[in-house]
């Protein structure tokens, strides 16, 4: 009886399987070009990845509106999209699927800590992936030829923003709360050496956590250290409380953040308490930058507001799409060779690789809260 | 279909053969049919037989329950990390660092096994939670003052496993075969299962398994018959912890990139489902335990598929749906038989017998009450 | 020392919501001795409900006062809650009852699973906010900052408190309650409903949640699907950090949590020199909770099990 049940088991597992093969016939459609796409669309994160992935689609479908036409023939795009659930182990079995379905790209992942295991699967396969969102520096110093990324690394954001601390804002003494994740430790230690390095003092280091809401107690300690800027690396739904705790426990510093807490929802998440807040986003501001603000309107109309990374994956497959139409193919090989010379005019500023990976130029542009929205206050290179 | 079971049955060897040219053509199988992708989840099918497996020694034998499991894993992990990848420096073969990674994680189960001994039931669970979250935020802020486990940003580029100059991260052509690196793992994965299968069953029936069995069932006759409980609990503490330092260390040469989001409650809470829902203390049950739980989120991925067989289009979509349906089954399964899957032969008695025995039974197990 | 006095506060503030979560946790287990894993789903579900009814309303007219919208939140959520409970009771753990103990462990973190998502797929995947309609006047005590939300949710709490151990004590069905946490056999040989006591003791739990849920949310801004984990890892710790199956016990854990933490996120930095930071806040929490159980194996108020050894 037991072995009966343990195989009846074993079949149900076997049919799962099977069916899961289905689809595989579907793949050698001749024009159809399948682009991967990997962001957690479950779990605590999974806000941020549903942003990138609709940003995505939002490109793709403009570009086969448009017509995209590569080595003579039409070539209409697919947007495969995974859920890396913000866990490494989940994001390299991801990333191998994806190599299977035999996408030609990868836009992804989301997190520092996903997008390094999975990049070596996608270097061993030899297929580009570019990282909407993935700031460590540690990404592209692999030395993979298949790794890029949109966005301004923790160093070059984190030195913009230690220096407009101390010499724009006239910061003396520095309060650092980092989440200790890979994102806002990496921002808050580049954010340390260049505060320092431009003269001033680290009154206090505090930690908190991805997932807290309740930062009183590290407040209070900083607040008895009486600092004039306190700077959290970290993301909107621990800013959003931090601004309003900020504010009730009458701690008279400015708060400054990176691209985590420039957004829609940190003001939103603090409410009043977010006025005067300053953080940066890496790029131009959207709407001084060719089709930023169409792009906003489209993005919103379809999807909602924008949450954090959706204009950057936006403009991944966009400078990828450019790569592809210079190469005039889908090759991987080919793109990969175009890619490094590719220039692209995106939403979030031009955008143009170094030999790294990494975007060249690294513009970062300062905003602060005034009356209820971001208003620019200056772009720094 | 029975009488073909039961044919194989009255051979056993034959039946042997049979499953041994399963396991050894399987990755091929599923390779050619699934994609490589599938070979990847079989490879962590196998990682998670062997936790379960391990974490089985602690719940199902000894009857102690242990929710800070996964730090055993993390440690392993980063052991071999810490030697053989460029962040120390150090290169050391895998023949070295994985036993070694075994034996510290063995020698932590005994160690924070200690101050728990005098706990039962839920407060010990409550107490391993507390020693695997420390165990974890200890990797991930000890990049400073000492940079030891590079904090959150983890450690990269950890050296795959190699023998000489035979590595088991590039293809290997034999026989007319590729061998991808995921198949190459796949096959010291299941070698490695295998072994801890078979020390598991060993162990059930050795004097130290019944001696668990006696401990679990009733700690005061344990002792009075002569059992040191508490040896023989600090045993399977560390006995559990070295499989889990095992599974952790090829954990680190598969991936190549380890940070300490890997090793976070809700795996600890995992492994110990896969063990409850197979069948406590059962070793098949256990696999089947690891081997649904680790299968069924990846097969929900293909819920757009099925979506579009049945009704033609996707109708929702599967990652709004996949997880929910995974708490669905958990629940659907446990109450459907609640022993697990496939109990073991005492525990299908406890439930034949009567009520009153049964709950007599359900008392000794994990319980605090006299 | 004004410093000293405000980590109080928050302490104070963060444990009475951790009581009060932790009394759902201690009141099954004492009954069942059942790990309700999906308490702290039932608390994110009294938020997300409560928020939804206070977002309907201001949409309808804005010029509602504050206080009455917020309430007519509560007053949804706590009900929805309680049928919640009392739905997941009875599916997913009173058929299990006979099982071993660790089948219902599964089933509820199969439930909290199903709770989490359900939440996602009706709420979306985004944080909500809390609307700014509180009244936000801030006291000053002894140098320390304290304000009206903060007062409102300890009072509240203790109120709450106050009225389970009424109920708990003074009433039949409270009486019920102890006689099937004693023994379930001889409560029903006494004529005592087991299932219905089984039953009331879930729902009175989760509308409890559904109290902490709405001032979590309202204390700290915000809402999402996720949010119950972690709170009710933290209660769950509380209560057995008290001595799980007590009341008292609960509370009293709750408090000391809170305090623990905000003291410990607060000083270990100056105490270490630097050494250790904030970042080891949970390890100082877990530490203490080790530390109390291996020298009072059944927690603080936990009754001393007659140790068989």
């Amino acid at each position: 009886m037991r072995i009966g049940q343990s195989s009846a088991i074993f079949l149900v597992l076997i049919g799962l399987l099977a069916g899961c093969g289905e689809e595989k016939a579907a793949t050698d459609g001749t024009d159809v070009v399948r682009i991967g796409s990997v962001a957690p669309l479950t779990g605590a994160q999974s806000h941020i990845g549903k942003d990138n992935d609709n940003g995505a689609r939002l490109a793709i479908e403009e570009i086969n509106a448009a017509g995209l036409t590569l080595g003579g023939k039409p070539v209409k795009l697919e947007l495969v999209s995974e859920d890396d659930a913000a866990d490494p182990k989940t994001a390299t079995n991801v990333a191998q699927k994806l190599v299977d379905r035999g996408v030609v790209a990868v836009i992804g992942h989301l997190n520092s800590g996903t997008t390094i295991p999975a990049s070596k699967i996608y270097h061993d396969a030899g297929i580009p992936q570019i990282s909407p969102s993935a700031t460590a520096t540690a990404y592209t110093a692999q030395g993979y030829a298949t790794a890029y990324r949109v966005m301004a690394n923790d160093a070059q954001q984190g030195k913009a923003l230690g220096q407009y601390a101390v010499v724009k804002l006239d910061a003396r003494r520095i309060a650092i709360i980092d989440d200790r994740t890979a994102y806002g430790q990496g921002l808050a230690d580049e954010f340390e050496k260049a505060a320092v390095a431009a003269g001033a003092t680290v009154v206090a280091r505090e930690y908190t956590s991805d997932k807290a809401t309740d930062f009183t107690a590290i407040l209070t300690s900083i607040k008895g250290k009486a600092p004039d800027l306190v700077f959290f690396g970290g993301m909107d739904p621990q800013g959003g409380p931090m601004a309003q705790q900020m504010q009730r426990l009458g701690l008279a510093a400015r708060l400054l953040g990176g691209d985590g807490l420039q957004n829609i929802n940190f003001i939103k998440l603090a409410g009043a308490d977010a006025e005067g807040v300053v953080a940066s986003s890496p790029g131009l501001p959207l709407e001084a930058m060719p089709g930023g603000a169409q792009f906003r309107q489209k993005f919103e109309a379809r999807y909602g507001p924008i949450q954090v990374y959706a204009p950057y994956a936006y403009d991944a497959v966009n400078i990828l799409v450019a790569a592809m139409r210079r190469a005039d193919s889908a090759e991987p090989a080919r793109v990969l060779a175009e890619l490094p010379r590719t220039y692209h005019p995106g939403v979030t500023g031009p955008l143009k690789f170094d030999a790294r990976g990494d975007t060249a130029g690294g513009a970062v542009t300062l905003y602060q809260v005034r009356n209820g929205t971001w208003a620019v206050l200056e772009t720094v290179h | 279909m029975p009488t073909a079971l039961d044919w194989l049955r009255r051979r056993p060897l034959l039946a042997y053969a049979l499953l041994a040219a399963l396991l050894i053509a399987l990755p091929f199988l599923v390779g050619a049919g699934l994609g490589r992708g599938w070979v990847r989840v079989l490879d962590f099918v196998l990682l998670y037989v062997m936790l379960a497996i391990g974490l089985n020694i602690v719940v199902g034998y000894a009857g102690l329950l242990d929710l800070g499991y996964i730090a055993f894993y993390a440690l392993g992990a980063y052991l071999f990390a810490w030697l053989a990848s460029p962040h120390f420096g150090l290169h050391l073969p895998f023949w070295l660092v994985l036993p070694i990674g075994a034996t510290l994680a063995g020698i932590f189960g005994a160690l924070l096994g200690a101050p728990t001994l005098r706990l039962r039931g839920d407060y010990l669970a409550i107490v391993t939670l507390g020693f695997g979250e420390i165990i974890r935020i200890f990797m991930n802020n000890l990049n400073a003052p000492v940079n030891i486990t590079n904090g959150p940003q983890g450690i990269n580029l950890i050296d795959p496993i190699r023998l000489g100059d035979f590595s088991l991260a590039s293809p290997v052509s034999l026989f007319g075969l590729q061998f991808h690196q995921p198949h190459l793992y796949y096959y010291l994965f299941l070698a490695l299962t295998l072994a801890t299968v078979f020390v598991a069953l060993r162990l059930q029936d050795s004097r130290i398994g019944r001696a668990w069995a006696a401990i679990r069932e009733d700690e005061v006759a344990a002792a009075a018959m002569g059992i040191d409980t508490r040896n023989i609990k600090l045993l399977a503490f560390a006995m559990g912890a070295a499989f889990g330092g095992l599974a952790g260390g090829l954990f680190a040469s598969f991936q190549g990139f380890i940070s300490p989001e890997s090793f976070n409650l809700m795996e600890s809470i995992m492994i110990l489902c896969m063990i409850v829902l197979g069948g406590m203390g059962n070793i098949p049950g256990v696999v089947v335990g690891a081997v649904l739980l680790t299968v069924l989120p990846e097969a929900l991925r293909h819920l757009g598929d099925w979506q579009r067989a049945v009704l033609g289009h996707v109708a929702v979509d599967p990652n709004d749906l996949r997880m929910l349906l995974f708490g669905l089954a958990m629940v659907v399964m446990m109450l459907y038989r609640p022993a697990g899957l496939l109990p073991s032969r005492q525990r299908q008695r406890e439930f034949a017998a009567e009520d009153g025995v049964a709950e007599q039974e359900q008392a000794s197990l994990y319980d605090s009450k006299a | 020392m004004d410093i000293f006095i405000q980590q109080l506060i928050n302490g104070l503030v963060l444990g009475s919501i951790y009581a009060l979560v932790a009394l759902g946790y201690t009141m099954v287990y004492g009954i069942l001795e059942l790990i309700n894993f999906a308490h702290g789903e039932v608390t994110m579900i009294g938020a997300m409900v409560a928020l939804a009814v206070i977002g309907a309303l201001l949409g309808a007219s804005p010029e509602l006062p504050g206080l009455m919208v917020v309430l007519a939140g509560v007053l949804v959520a706590v009900p929805a809650c309680m049928a919640l409970a009392f739905v997941i009771e009875k599916v997913a753990y009173r058929p299990l009852r006979k099982a071993p103990r660790l089948a219902p462990l599964i089933t509820a973190i199969g439930v909290s699973i199903i709770l989490q998502n359900a939440a996602m797929l009706i709420w979306g995947r985004g944080y909500i906010s809390f609307p700014a309609i509180l009244p936000q006047g801030r006291h000053d005590i002894l140098g320390a900052s304290v304000t009206d939300l903060q007062i409102a949710i300890v009072g509240l709490s203790i109120l709450c408190m106050l009225g389970l151990v009424f109920l708990v004590e003074r009433t039949r069905l409270g009486r019920a309650m102890r006689a099937t946490a004693q023994s379930r056999e001889v409560a029903e040989l006494m004529g005592v409903n087991v299932n219905t006591v089984i039953s009331a003791t879930f729902v009175i739990g989760a509308a409890l949640a559904a109290v902490a849920g709405v001032m979590v949310s309202a204390y700290y801004g915000l809402a999402h699907y996720y949010m119950g984990f972690l709170l009710g890892l933290k209660a769950f710790s509380a209560a057995v950090l008290g001595g799980i199956g007590n009341i008292a016990g609960a509370v009293l854990g709750g408090m000391l949590l809170g305090i623990i933490e905000a003291l410990g996120a607060g000083y270990i930095g100056d105490l270490t020199g630097g050494f250790l930071g904030s970042h080891y806040q949970d390890v100082f929490a877990f530490m203490v909770l080790i530390l109390v159980l291996v020298f009072r194996p059944s927690g603080l108020l936990g009754e001393r099990v007659a140790n068989r050894a």
